[in-house]
């Protein structure tokens, strides 16, 4: 940092740079992220003006964000607005992502303790884990009906499997050498699991609930397409039947606001548990 | 290849009458491998060690020395023979031994003061009590001003400084070391040596150590157990009548070039070393 302000200040100014511009000499990106983003939604902006794109074939950005504007102005209590449907389908995705990661998660920790249980289930785990899960959407609806319950199952088996895989995976793939110097001080099964195993498994575990998370969201929209009362789905299906393109980008945006927030929750969760385990992610790669 | 009985240098009189304080009787392993075939690890192991003793292991990969140690530590069941560890069988871990291992394995989610009291959970040990003496044998291993660090922030030779620690915490009887320094490099490698014989001779533990340096096993060990491989067999015991403490000008001694001499010609014997 030092070299960084003698350099400039000797071919710049005297004064010593301020701690906002040395940022941005560090991280240039800080800057050019937004750049981009004014940038590219401009041109959409004076593109779709310029060539008179009829607005249900791509909506003015400035449209759009009138749309969100619209949506949230709304009674919160209205059948048309962000605010109930939101809430509707915030609820399918975090109901399902609670229940499906903790099944997925109990599961797996139980198959994985139990060498023959872990060997007869395996091929069957990668045979569904193959099967695009969505594809059972029209199924789960009719058994369960248009209520909530079968969102939240739809998104529960969504969610289920990334834990249940990566616990698998997470369990097997312990340090055999932590668990040989437990067992060379005599530690009890329960002692080792907890003191050696499950904490060398939370890097998976929590690598497993960074794809639920995202997965919750699928499940619940494709769910609310296939058939629903209300949710920001159901908005999106009758918003395109009324060629409100503008209206169906902006609930994208409300969808996109939500996988944000629950990915950076995890995120901060993670952090804070996980703050000894090297950063890079651990990705099994898991068909939606 | 009879068991000795009366160990030279041995900074404890070794009783001849007594029974020995760990004693490996005709001891062999064989494995089944997955395609059924047999393999003989250990053939015949047979010597006694004396209690304070510092023995070493040495020879070139596939020896059975690291199984052999493993034995010792009740983590792996015997195929053949009778280990005994003052006079009473081994058949599973025992609470009176500390191992330490070719890496540290020290936790990356306990600070290195919480790793040394890992023995402390696992055995019941009193919490304030394992913590005073966590603290003082991190100052004799030199890692005072280091408790609250997590292990990664450490280097090799303090990790393993550290794993020593943990491996004395409950004040075992043994010390099973399996190649404790070959992941270090050679200087810090001696520097460990000098290390663990001043922490040796402070303690005054039974010191098994397995090693495939021979000037380490040498530099180290009251005798040095030399074993060859295919199948793995105790060779011969070799005694090294070196003074103590001994330091690193030592290894330039021709008292010191003669018994590794010794120890590389009866392994070239064998074929094992080119």
């Amino acid at each position: 940092m030092a070299d960084v302000s003698k350099l400039s200040s000797t071919t710049t100014a005297p004064a010593p740079l301020s701690r906002w511009k040395m940022r941005l000499i560090r991280r240039p990106e800080i800057v050019l992220s937004p750049i981009l983003l004014v940038t590219v939604l401009g041109l959409w902006e004076g593109g779709v003006r310029f060539f008179d794109v009829p607005s249900y074939m791509l909506p003015r950005v400035s449209t759009i964000i009138y749309g969100l504007y619209q949506g949230f102005a709304i009674s919160i209590f209205s059948r048309g607005g962000y605010w109930l449907n939101g809430a509707v389908t915030l609820a399918e995705v975090l109901l399902g992502f609670v229940i499906g990661s903790a099944i997925g998660l109990v599961l797996g920790i139980f198959i994985s303790q139990i060498r023959l249980l872990d060997a007869t289930l395996r091929p069957y785990i990668v045979a569904f884990q193959c099967l695009p899960k969505v594809a059972i959407a029209p199924i789960i609806v009719m058994w369960f009906g248009y209520d909530i319950t079968s969102k939240v199952v739809m998104v529960t088996m969504l969610c289920f499997f990334p834990l249940l895989v990566n616990c698998m995976v997470g369990f097997r793939s312990v340090d055999t050498d932590r668990i040989e110097l437990l067992r060379s001080l005599s530690a009890t099964p329960s002692q080792i699991f907890w003191k050696v195993k499950f904490p060398s498994a939370l890097p998976f575990i929590f690598a497993g609930l960074d794809i639920a998370a995202v997965f919750a969201i699928v499940g619940a929209i494709v769910g609310e397409f296939v058939g629903a009362q209300l949710g920001l789905g159901v908005q999106i299906l009758s918003m395109n039947a009324q060629m409100d393109t503008a209206g169906s980008f902006s609930v994208c945006i409300v969808l996109a606001v939500m996988g944000l927030v629950l990915n950076y929750s995890i995120r901060a969760v993670q952090r804070r548990v996980l703050f000894w385990a090297p950063s890079e992610a651990i990705q099994q790669p898991i068909n939606v | 290849m009879s068991p000795e009985t009366a160990t030279a240098n041995n900074h404890r009189a070794a009783n001849d009458a007594a029974p020995p304080f760990i004693a490996i009787r005709h001891v062999g392993k064989t494995f089944t491998t997955l395609r059924g075939d047999q393999i003989n690890a250990l053939v015949d192991i047979d010597c006694a060690i004396g209690e304070g003793n510092f023995i070493t292991i040495v020879g070139p990969s596939g020896c059975g020395k690291s199984t052999l140690l493993r034995i010792l530590a009740g983590l792996i069941p015997i195929t053949t023979g009778r280990v005994e560890i003052g006079g009473d069988a081994v058949t599973g871990p025992r609470r009176d031994i500390g191992m330490v291992f070719q890496s540290s394995i020290l936790l990356p989610w306990r600070t290195v003061l919480d790793n040394v009291m890992l023995p402390a959970e696992i055995l019941g040990i009193p919490k304030a009590q394992a913590r005073e003496r966590a603290l003082s044998l991190l100052s004799m291993v030199r890692l005072e001003g280091f408790e609250n660090k997590y292990p990664q922030e450490l280097s090799g030779g303090m990790q393993q400084r550290a794993s020593i620690a943990r491996a004395l915490l409950h004040d075992p009887k043994i010390l099973l070391m399996d190649e404790p320094f070959g992941a270090l490099d050679a200087m810090t490698r001696e520097q460990m040596n000098l290390e663990l014989q001043r922490i040796w001779q402070k303690s005054g533990k039974t010191v098994v150590l397995v090693t495939h340096s021979i000037s380490e096993a040498v530099f180290l060990g009251d005798r040095v157990l030399v074993m060859t491989p295919r199948p793995g067999r105790l060779e011969t015991v070799i005694p090294v009548k070196i003074a103590r403490p001994r330091g690193l000008d030592g290894m330039a001694t021709p008292e010191f070039g003669g018994i590794t001499h010794e120890i590389r010609r009866l392994l070239k014997q064998e074929g094992t070393i080119e």
